[in-house]
Formats: structure tokens, C-alpha cells, sequence
């Protein structure tokens, strides 16, 4: 089977901050004793290197579905990482202390990509039931548990459909020199095509989510996933556009979520993030 | 540079956030547009060759970009080899646009910003962290960066 071999190995030492990095014994493929290697831990993939200064990996081994066990070894601090697939190889490691050990187990068995897509959606739930515990409401329908990961709506709108941009970018690319929680909103909204400002028609969806005949205080799930500023000009058309730009004009780091939340929670103190 | 391939062929075959058939189109020269039934699966989008149980390829969805090509195509395109794309054309524009968004929250690192932007706002709102009850707060990867990228000769 064939994989973007150059691409993931670029992805080992690229920009993005990895997880978790440090020396660990590897027990060899083929040659079964200890090796010593360097290892770089980024999202679901466990990269492992000769040498802390190599520039490539040797290897590469992808997290998802695995399971970690500390092992009964001959090695001390030794423990597995093992898959539930048919003839899967069993990747014996083994660390240098306790407490290495313990952090790399913890590390590694909370590395898939599933695990983070829980606990996001876990906090996304939680914040929206803060959103609408705030804004007073009552009786309002949920929002619905969107499969995949972030929330999407769904209904009949389309956010996106006529007007993205020519170019969305994932990862770091976006995030250089912008690694910033208070930035996230801007390059959120790059990524759902938000940031255009007045004189973009944006298409009128056909239907509007939840809560939109109760008026303004219907609640705002403002998480990124739902593009939030496309839903906002769709619900109270350019006022919020113009209202957007001129309080960017005066307060540049302010972010467009503290504008809606001044909107529509007047209630809440805003401090700038 | 090695992988556990069998583990990642394992991946392909567990439910995808979405599944197609699509015509692609490979990022060398002379490549052609061959259909191929494409899964997204976490953040690998696997490609098969029609009625083929085990996958021809593999990409991983991080570092890269995703663009519209035309009314109904998207491409891909690592960030570390630019020039070449990945092509992908859909029946529709409407399903254009959906593997597009898809394909862009597919990434791992998607999912951290998302985390770190609700962890943020939940503790502004609450004063609490929501990572704590998880025993997660301490991770590096989820703490807000004060600029200062971690490099991993850094550590």
C-alpha cells in the first residue's frame, strides 16, 4: 500500500509543536535487541529517529487503535504498544525511569485522533449548554449532535456553498506566526470562507437552524465548526457586518466572538483575549 | 521510511466520516483521472481501486492544503511538495464542498486548535477548566501558546 511517505516524514519535523519527544528503547524489527532511539510524538503518529539530530525518521508507527501495556520484560520501565488487527506486531518499548515511562504510556494511549475528537466534542457540548444557560433561554430546541468531529450544520443552509475561497488551508500552514487562542477566530473563519467583508452576497440558506424565529437571543453556538459569522449575517443580515468592521476599526485584537458575545449576552463582562 | 502498514490497512476498513467514489488523479506527470472509491477515515483519506479489499494508497491529511479545482473538483496538495496535486473529481458541487470541509477537519491539528479555542472560552466563561476533570490540563498539546512555538530540539 502505498503512503505520502515524504509528506508524513515532513511532517515529523515541521513546525507544528509536538506532543511529546524523548529517548526511548526500541525493540528492533528484525534484530530483536534494545535500540536506543529518538522519538517524536505528534498527534496519532510516533515517529522514531536514529538520532536526535537525524533529519528523516526511520519509521513511523500510526497510533490509532492501539492500545498501550506496560509488559512483563526482562527490560526494566518496558511497555507495549499494541494493535487489535489480525498478525499485528507488538512495538516493545522500554524508558529510562518510572516516571518516563508512565508520562510516555499516558501520552501514547491518549494519542488517537478518536480520543481527541471525544473530548472535543465534549467541550463543545459543555460550552453550548454555558451559551444557553447564559442567555436566559427557554425551551429552545438543542442544536443537533453533528457526526464528525467539529459541528456542521446540517439544515438546509449551506454556508459555504457558492462562496469559498479559492484556497483553504489546513494545519500549519495557517497557523504560522499565529499560533495565538485569540487568532483562532480569524483563521477559523478563513477556514469556512468568513472573512470576507461587506460587499460578498452571501447565499441565503434555505432554511435556518434552530431557534432563529425566536429572535435574537435564540443562542449563538459560536463554535468554529458552525462558522459562526456566516450564521450571524444570515440571522440579522449586514448590520453585524458593518457593526464587525467598524469595531475592528477601533479595537484591532478584538475578536469576532467577543463581538458576538457583546451583542448578544450584554450581560457578560468582556475582557479582550 | 517504515510504517505498520498492516495496522493502517486495519484503519481502512473501520467507519469513515466519509465515503465515494470519486475520479482521482495522481500528482505525477501523466497520471490520469481513474476512478477510485475514496474513504476518509480519521486523518488518512484511503483510496481503492474498485471492488479491491485492500487499499492502493494512503494520505496523511496533515500539512496540507486543500483548494478548489472547478465547479466540482477539489486537489490536494502537501505543503512540503507543492507542485504536486492530487486531484479529486465529484458528481456534484455539493458534494464537491462537502469533502472539501470534510477533508479540512480531518486534520489532527484541526481538532487541537478547536480544543484549545473551547477550552479558552469555557474557562473565560466559567473560571474552570474543563480539561481537569479528564486529568488532561497538564498536556502540552493543549496549552495556549504564548507565541513561542516548541521546536523539537527544544525539549
Amino acid at each position: 500500500m502505498k503512503l505520502n511517505e515524504r509528506s508524513v516524514a515532513h511532517y515529523a519535523t515541521c513546525d507544528s509543536p509536538p506532543d511529546k519527544t524523548g529517548f526511548l528503547f526500541k525493540k528492533g524489527e528484525r534484530n530483536t535487541a534494545y535500540h536506543r532511539r529518538w522519538l517524536i510524538l505528534k498527534g496519532n503518529m510516533l515517529f522514531y529517529f536514529e538520532e536526535r539530530e537525524s533529519r528523516e525518521p526511520i519509521g513511523v508507527i500510526v497510533l490509532e487503535g492501539c492500545t498501550v501495556e506496560l509488559c512483563e520484560s526482562a527490560e526494566e520501565f518496558a511497555f507495549a504498544i499494541k494493535f487489535d488487527c489480525a498478525k499485528a506486531r507488538v512495538y516493545k518499548m522500554a524508558a529510562e525511569n518510572q516516571a518516563a515511562m508512565e508520562s510516555w504510556v499516558k501520552a501514547l494511549s491518549r494519542a488517537s485522533f478518536d480520543y481527541m475528537r471525544l473530548v472535543v466534542r465534549e467541550l463543545e457540548r459543555q460550552l453550548e449548554e454555558i451559551q444557553e444557560g447564559a442567555g436566559g433561554l427557554q425551551g429552545r430546541p438543542k442544536s443537533s449532535r453533528k457526526a464528525g468531529g467539529v459541528a456542521r450544520s446540517k439544515s438546509g443552509a449551506s454556508f459555504s456553498a457558492s462562496h469559498v475561497p479559492s484556497t483553504q488551508v489546513t494545519g500549519a500552514a495557517l497557523a504560522q506566526g499565529s499560533a495565538h487562542a485569540h487568532n483562532l477566530q480569524e483563521e477559523v473563519q478563513l477556514l469556512s470562507g468568513a472573512t470576507k467583508e461587506n460587499g460578498v452576497a452571501w447565499s441565503k440558506p434555505s432554511a435556518l437552524v434552530n431557534g432563529c424565529s425566536e429572535g435574537p437571543h435564540s443562542g449563538v453556538p459560536v463554535s468554529p465548526g458552525t462558522g459562526c459569522f456566516s450564521k450571524l449575517h444570515d440571522w440579522y443580515g449586514k448590520e453585524v457586518a458593518e457593526l464587525r468592521v467598524e469595531w475592528l476599526q477601533k479595537n484591532s485584537s478584538l475578536s469576532l466572538f467577543n463581538l458576538c458575545l457583546m451583542i448578544f449576552l450584554p450581560n457578560l463582562s468582556l475582557t479582550v483575549i | 521510511m517504515r510504517f505498520n502498514e498492516k495496522e493502517l490497512i486495519s484503519l481502512s476498513r473501520q467507519p469513515s466520516e466519509r465515503a465515494a467514489e470519486l475520479g482521482m488523479r495522481g500528482p505525477k506527470k501523466g497520471d490520469v483521472v481513474k476512478k477510485r472509491l475514496v474513504k476518509l477515515v480519521v486523518n488518512f483519506l484511503f483510496y481503492f481501486r474498485t471492488d479491491e479489499e485492500e487499499p492502493q494508497g494512503a494520505l496523511l491529511l496533515e500539512q496540507c492544503r486543500v483548494e478548489r479545482e472547478d465547479s466540482q473538483a477539489f486537489s490536494i496538495t502537501f505543503l512540503d511538495e507543492a507542485e504536486r496535486k492530487y486531484l479529486f473529481e465529484c458528481d456534484s458541487q455539493e458534494q464537491c464542498q462537502e469533502w472539501i470541509d470534510s477533508i479540512i477537519k480531518a486534520s489532527y491539528e484541526f481538532m487541537r486548535k478547536n480544543l484549545i479555542f473551547y477550552r479558552t472560552e469555557i474557562h473565560r466563561l466559567t473560571g474552570k477548566d474543563p480539561l481537569e476533570q479528564y486529568g488532561i490540563e497538564d498536556e502540552t498539546r493543549f496549552q495556549v501558546t504564548s507565541g513561542l512555538q516548541l521546536m523539537p530540539k527544544d525539549i
